[in-house]
């Protein structure tokens, strides 16, 4: 905790002296040789170090992306492990680069916060967790129970959204993180734990007995999950959204990072495009031409990524769902590179 | 030129020492005031630059979140500036029980372990050493799991409290008293009982000290201020009812919630802070000259007496000062809650409303400003009451 009231001193302090730095973030990256990616550190599956250290997620693969695209070399990040009440104000302060750390879209955030979300790399909603014991159906039988939720989080807002618009009654037990809040819960301090599914999924592990708990149906709301970067380079933001997109063709075009060595020698005018022996679409970036193809080289396309950290490859097992390309009835779609 | 200077030697301002030190303390304070000024608009540039709202506009838009306990009206469509307040009330809450709680406790363990009673006087100062040299986060986290794993789980193995409580691990449920009609009439006898019983206390201090007489003065003041209302009531019917809390779906509905969160918060600071008012204690008695006591036990007093109408009176003297800052340590540490989920100040406002409107450097200048207010008050009440007991010299 002392460690949190530091940063956020440190911040309101940083705002007052330092000068920071708005335009230009790639060149400050390039000048300091590693790139600062704010991360969540707890929350396995989108970003956590696993047994060996070496942090793991699908949101830690997007800042290893970028750290290709840029230095050749997806190892060159320093991954910033932030709280959700911590995450926004080290992302105002330069802290971090780029926050890519399971939060939400909203528009207060993209605006008063001084954010600018580069898009969507996770398709989310948000749901509850009950013990099965308590033989809830659905989260409209939940009036007057006691829900713990992590604070600083859109599901804090939500949740009071969801009981006011049903006229119900509840008893939020609210909690600086994620992992105070899942272990209230799971002492048995409240009936209900929420936060987004996948998150649900991933916390749930940590419980004592997972298959004691249920994930209700209900969606309580959307929850678009994406990178976020401070406003004013927009330079910076065009390279962290088109990252994304690089992956996402990729995985369009069946490009893997076992295949996009033979790939290079194919015709195809938009493989061509993307793995750039065609155009200097990766110079306009402010990067070089073969920068997709370093991200898919080193880190994989969308899909890999996907099911390599959240996926059937992962202990999650979650399914593509909206995730899928829009070509496979999902929302992920890529404008094109030309 | 007038008497003084032809006594004094004519020195050149340049090296007069009275205009240097003049001239150096402008030269301070017109660099702090720069170093002010340069910090307050760099910081008003850099956000207008990084785009992030500044100003307190956000005071007043709906906060859209929920807080488990309240002293005041407050839902989710109360505004940030409500929220703000809330937070404030329940860090002045625990705050206020947790000095009132940990002063009783400190000046019983103080005492006690000046006891010539050996186990007592060894029992304290274990207390004391263990608890005085373990972080106050780590104890908070071991009162609030003690807490929360020493209380039954299950609504139905709740701990029942005669008179119609429950306590489990969702928190501690009391009755709650409603006021009829007629218990207006009680409360104005309770005021004017208080009143009597001042007016009593003066008049029988005045006396004691013309003529020497002592009065039961205990006894009956506590007369005066309980048996008026008693009868007020007892005319008017007993008009008062409780909202009985009873076991609901989930929780245990109704009556007065007391959260487990707010139960351990106080525990531990109580816990914390006693022991180092013990200390403070020990120290101010030690401080009283040993010859006070033999003086006042050769007058015949026993210890009782002699404790306390002789030596903590004097030892009071030496014991305000550091035991305002034990005060303010308790209050500012109270901030800890954020670790243990109870939703003080610093919780709600530097936590959910920082976050959610991300104005760090108004919200955090807000809730520094906010405890050094409250420190300087406590500050203030305590010195005012040392000027009260300090040694008045003759």
């Amino acid at each position: 905790m002392a460690r949190v009231m530091t940063r956020i001193a440190l911040a309101a302090v940083l705002s007052a002296i330092a000068s920071a730095a708005t335009a230009q973030t790639l060149n400050t990256i390039k000048t300091r040789g590693v790139l600062n990616c704010g991360a969540n550190g707890t929350l396995a599956g989108f970003g956590a170090p696993d047994a060996q250290g070496r942090w793991t997620g699908l949101d830690v693969d997007f800042c290893r992306a970028i750290a290709a695209a840029i230095f050749n070399d997806a190892n060159k990040v320093k991954f910033v492990p932030l709280s959700s009440k911590d995450r926004f104000t080290a992302l105002q302060t330069g802290e971090v680069d780029v926050l890519v750390r399971n939060t939400t879209w909203t528009s207060s955030r993209d605006t008063t916060l001084g954010l600018n979300f580069t898009g969507v790399n996770f398709y989310d909603h948000q749901a509850f967790m009950v013990r099965k014991a308590l033989q809830v159906k659905s989260a409209l039988e939940l009036n007057d129970a006691a829900i713990c939720v992590q604070q600083g989080t859109t599901t804090e807002l939500n949740l009071a959204d969801y009981f006011r618009a049903r006229k119900m009654k509840l008893k939020t037990v609210t909690f600086a993180s994620a992992d105070e809040a899942i272990k209230a819960y799971d002492s048995k301090r409240c009936d209900g734990y929420t936060t987004d599914a996948s998150g649900i999924r991933s916390e749930m592990r940590k419980l004592v007995n997972p298959d004691e708990h249920v994930i209700l149906d209900d969606v309580v709301s959307k929850e678009p999950l994406g990178p976020a970067v401070r406003q004013g380079d927009d330079q910076w933001f065009d390279i962290v959204k088109w990252v994304h997109f690089a992956m996402l063709t990729a995985e369009e075009f069946g490009v893997t990072k076992a295949n996009v060595d033979e790939q290079l020698k194919s015709d195809i005018p938009d493989l061509k495009r993307l793995l750039g022996s065609e155009g200097k679409h990766g110079e306009a970036l402010g990067l070089t031409n073969d920068w997709a193809y370093r991200i898919i080289k080193q880190v994989g396309n969308y899909g890999e990524v996907f099911e390599r950290n959240v996926g059937q490859g992962s202990p999650l097992k979650l399914p593509r769902g909206y995730n899928a390309l829009w070509s496979k009835g999902g929302l992920q779609y890529a404008p094109p590179i030309r | 030129m007038d008497a003084a200077d032809s006594t004094k030697p004519k020195v050149s301002p340049l090296y007069d020492p009275k205009v240097r030190g003049i001239a150096y303390q402008v030269a301070l304070c017109a660099l702090i005031g720069v170093l002010v000024y340069g910090a307050i608009s760099n910081a008003i540039e850099n956000l207008t630059r990084a785009k992030i709202a500044s100003g307190f506009g956000f005071w007043t838009t709906t906060a859209g979140f929920d807080i488990n306990q309240t002293l005041i009206e407050y839902s989710n469509i109360s505004t940030y500036g409500r929220a703000f307040w809330v937070g404030l009330l329940n860090t002045l809450l625990v705050a206020a029980l947790g000095i009132v709680f940990a002063t009783i406790l400190g000046f019983a363990i103080g005492i006690a372990r000046l006891s010539r009673n050996w186990l007592l006087a060894r029992m304290a100062g274990v207390y004391v050493e263990v608890i005085r040299n373990i972080p106050l986060l780590l104890q908070l986290l071991f009162w609030y799991n003690a807490v929360l794993k020493a209380l039954p789980e299950q609504l139905q193995e709740s701990f029942i409290i005669p008179g119609g409580g429950f306590l489990n691990r969702r928190g501690l449920f009391l009755p709650q008293p409603v006021f009829g009609n007629g218990s207006g009439i009680a409360f104005v006898a309770l005021i004017l009982g208080i009143v009597a019983a001042i007016i009593f206390r003066i008049r029988i201090k005045r006396r004691h000290e013309q003529t020497g007489v002592r009065a039961p003065v205990f006894a009956i003041v506590l007369a005066l201020v309980v048996v008026p209302p008693l009868v007020a009531l007892a005319l008017a019917g007993f008009p008062i009812d409780f909202i009985y809390p009873y076991p609901g779906r989930f929780n245990i509905q109704g009556g007065i919630e007391i959260l487990p969160e707010f139960m351990a918060l106080l525990f531990g600071l109580v816990i914390y802070t006693a022991a180092f008012i013990a200390e403070v204690v020990r120290a101010g008695l030690f401080a009283v000259s040993r010859g006070q006591t033999e003086a006042a036990y050769s007058l015949g007093l026993p210890t009782g007496p002699t404790l306390r109408l002789v030596v903590i009176p004097q030892a009071m003297r030496v014991i305000i000062p550091p035991l305002t800052s034990q005060y303010l340590n308790l209050t500012k540490n109270s901030s800890l809650a954020v670790a243990i989920g109870y939703p003080d100040l610093v919780q709600i406002f530097t936590g959910t409303v920082l976050n959610q409107t991300g104005q760090a450097v108004e919200v955090v200048t807000l809730t520094m400003a906010v405890y050094l207010t409250i420190s300087l008050v406590t500050s203030l009440l305590m010195n005012l009451y040392d000027r009260r007991v300090a040694l008045v010299e003759r």
